[in-house]
């Protein structure tokens, strides 16, 4: 059984007066604990069906089935019941905050929303969540610019598991760091998959750390699907041509500097 | 090959609340005319803070210690002594004639503890160092030292940085060309339309007359590689370039810096944290780490035999399409 299917999803938009298509009749499914990775060009639509499977827009049409439910139907109370379990991280989650709010302070913000834990429990519950995520939790204390990008990155996935997700949205959320940082993110958010059986709907232009965190892919171009699979299968072999440039534009660690071009 | 560049014990602080931050600890190294050299790094480990000294565009309150000694031939067109960090009193820099046809020129600057401020910048610059040349522009450029857009090109990662958003395009490129080639406007604007065609602009009548919000992330790029080039310098920067754009777009634009250092023979400095994407261009890679350069050599003997710890740890960190995925290291499976 699927716990998020995506049917036939469109979203249109207008530029230069003339509507167009920036998410168009777009199906996909993702199983407990798995992780589907979105692939494509700058404007193929990524953030658009991150955004639509969040509701933090409405889409033309199409239909939305979460955790066995109709997610677009929901509002109210069980919507914002449902909300707990979709969670998501950006690439630079924290932005939003005041840069002088403190880790305990945006770690506060979804227990106490969500009614996870009462106001004197919370402490407790913020000092588990840095533990989670590899945080010492003196960090607490920290304002949020006073701590490194990874750090940061850390703090926004305690966020998001605080309530207990069941799926995760991630947007572009390791691009912006060190690949070192990165692969130990990487490492932190697999780890959660198998630990709480927490799925990924996985954002990225970068294929080779799709190949390395996803189960299956979806490459996108202008707003539809252009090929989907196994992500390994998908990458060492794609069929469509924006698959195919995909895979010819990551840069391999092989020297090439020679050849004229 | 010859050196064009010879950085000596370059040493570099930036003050942040009244606390002196080290961006570069002693760094030495030199480049050769017509290499393509990357430097690579983690952020914040000092790779932007050595382009910008390079370039004179330091920001004003950095201290400064060690030597730049430029080797240009003389036929760079330079009338005056060359010194690459502007504003540096005659007293202080050090010039000196060495082989034939060829002048050198060495700023060296706080000898000893006396660290002295060199770059007159218009306000402090603070953290990330991803803003344009709007930003630093040294403000003595045109009298002074009119070294940066006649020898060296500094292409920046966000584009629309150093684009102004309020002028057109080819406004913008013949401006450098007019400044630096002593150009008439009419001479400087059909040179503006034959750099838009060498970066692969399509419509370059209509581009040149196009503002910079018009264009995408990718295209601006090229318009502000063509504005970078447009004096035909001798040394091409290229701080990020292509960090802020997707891979389709990336591999082009690194395909286009290819083949105009090429055909120029210009010198490249390519700055960059991801290491595959240095090694599709550059000839050697310096790598830098903290401040401080732990290794530096030819790219091939950089990925197949790294000497540093640091510089294996970067390549073991890096995802390529053979790479073993996470997910089988881990056991993992849905
Ligand atoms: N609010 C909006 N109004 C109008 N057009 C929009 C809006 N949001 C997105 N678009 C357009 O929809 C298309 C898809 O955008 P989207 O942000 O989903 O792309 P993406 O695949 O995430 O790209 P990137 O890799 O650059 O993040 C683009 O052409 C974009 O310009
Ligand atoms: N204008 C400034 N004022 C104060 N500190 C600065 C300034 N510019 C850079 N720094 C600091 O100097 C160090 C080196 O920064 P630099 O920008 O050279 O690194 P980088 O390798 O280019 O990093 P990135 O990959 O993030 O661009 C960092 O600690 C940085 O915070
Ligand atoms: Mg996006
Ligand atoms: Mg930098």
């Amino acid at each position: 059984m699927s716990l998020l299917a995506v049917s036939n999803l469109a979203k249109r938009y207008r530029r230069g007066g003339k509507p167009f298509a920036a998410v168009d009749d777009i199906s996909f499914e993702i199983g407990p604990a798995e992780t589907l990775a979105l692939a494509g060009p700058s404007g193929s639509g990524k953030s658009t069906i991150a955004k639509l499977v969040l509701r933090l827009i409405e889409p033309d049409a199409g239909r939305i089935d979460f955790e066995g439910g109709d997610f677009l139907a929901l509002s109210g109370a069980a919507l914002r019941t449902r909300r707990a379990r979709l969670q998501m991280v950006f690439q630079d989650p924290l932005a939003a905050f005041n840069p002088r709010a403190t880790v305990a302070r945006v770690l506060d913000d979804p227990l106490r929303i969500y009614n996870i834990a009462s106001r004197a429990e919370r402490p407790r519950r913020i000092a588990a969540l840095l533990e989670r995520v590899g945080l010492d939790t003196s960090l607490a204390a920290r304002a949020i610019h006073e701590i490194s990008g990874g750090q940061r990155q850390r703090v926004a996935i305690a966020r998001a598991i605080a309530t207990r997700p069941s799926l995760i949205v991630l947007d572009e959320a390791v691009s912006a760091l060190d690949v070192s940082v990165r692969g130990q993110i990487l490492e932190l958010l697999l780890d959660l998959q198998r630990q709480e059986r927490i799925a990924y709907l996985f954002i990225s232009h970068d294929l080779g750390v799709i190949r390395a965190v996803a189960h299956r892919v979806v490459i996108l171009d202008a707003g539809r699907i252009a090929e989907s699979g196994d992500a390994r299968a998908v990458i060492a072999d794609p069929q469509s041509a924006v698959g195919k440039a995909l895979v010819a534009a990551t840069p391999k660690l092989v020297r090439t500097s020679q050849d004229a071009s | 090959m010859t050196v064009l560049l010879s950085i000596r014990d370059l040493v570099i602080a930036y003050r942040r609340d009244g606390i002196e931050v080290p961006a570069l600890k002693g760094v030495s190294l030199e480049v050769l005319a017509g290499e393509r050299l990357a430097i690579i790094g983690e952020s914040g480990s000092g790779k932007s803070t050595l382009a910008l000294a390079v370039a004179g565009l330091l920001a004003r309150g950095a201290r400064v210690g060690g030597t730049i000694g430029w080797l240009l031939p003389a036929s760079a067109g330079a009338k005056a002594p060359l010194s690459v960090l502007p504003d540096i009193s005659p007293s202080r820099g050090e010039i000196g004639n060495s082989g034939a046809g060829s002048l050198l020129a060495t700023s060296k600057i706080g000898e000893g503890g006396d660290h002295s401020v060199i770059s007159p910048l218009e306000g402090e610059m603070s953290g990330r160092t991803e803003r344009g040349a709007k930003d630093r522009q040294p403000s003595a450029l045109a009298t002074s030292q009119p070294r940066l857009g006649r020898d060296i090109g500094f292409v920046f990662q966000d584009p629309s940085s150093s684009l102004d958003p309020v002028i057109p395009i080819g406004k913008q490129i013949a401006e450098v060309a007019r400044t630096h080639l002593d150009l008439t406007w009419p001479d400087a604007y059909t040179k503006a339309k034959t750099l838009l065609e060498r970066v692969h602009l399509p419509n370059p009548d209509a581009t040149l007359r196009a503002y910079p919000h018009q264009l995408s992330g990718g295209q601006k790029q090229r318009v502000a590689i063509a504005a970078a080039i447009a004096a035909a310098p001798k040394l091409l920067i290229a701080d990020e370039a292509t960090s802020a754009i997707d891979t389709i777009v990336q591999a082009e634009i690194v395909a286009l810096i290819r083949r105009l250092v090429a055909e120029d023979g210009m010198t490249l400095i390519f700055i960059s944290h991801d290491i595959a994407l240095a090694t599709t261009l550059a000839d050697r890679i310096a790598v830098l780490r903290h401040g401080e350069l732990v290794e530096l050599g030819e790219a091939r003997q950089i990925i197949e035999a790294p000497r540093h710890a640091y510089t294996r740890a970067l390549l073991d960190a890096h995802l390529g399409l053979d790479a073993k995925p996470l997910l089988d290291r881990q056991g993992a499976s849905a």
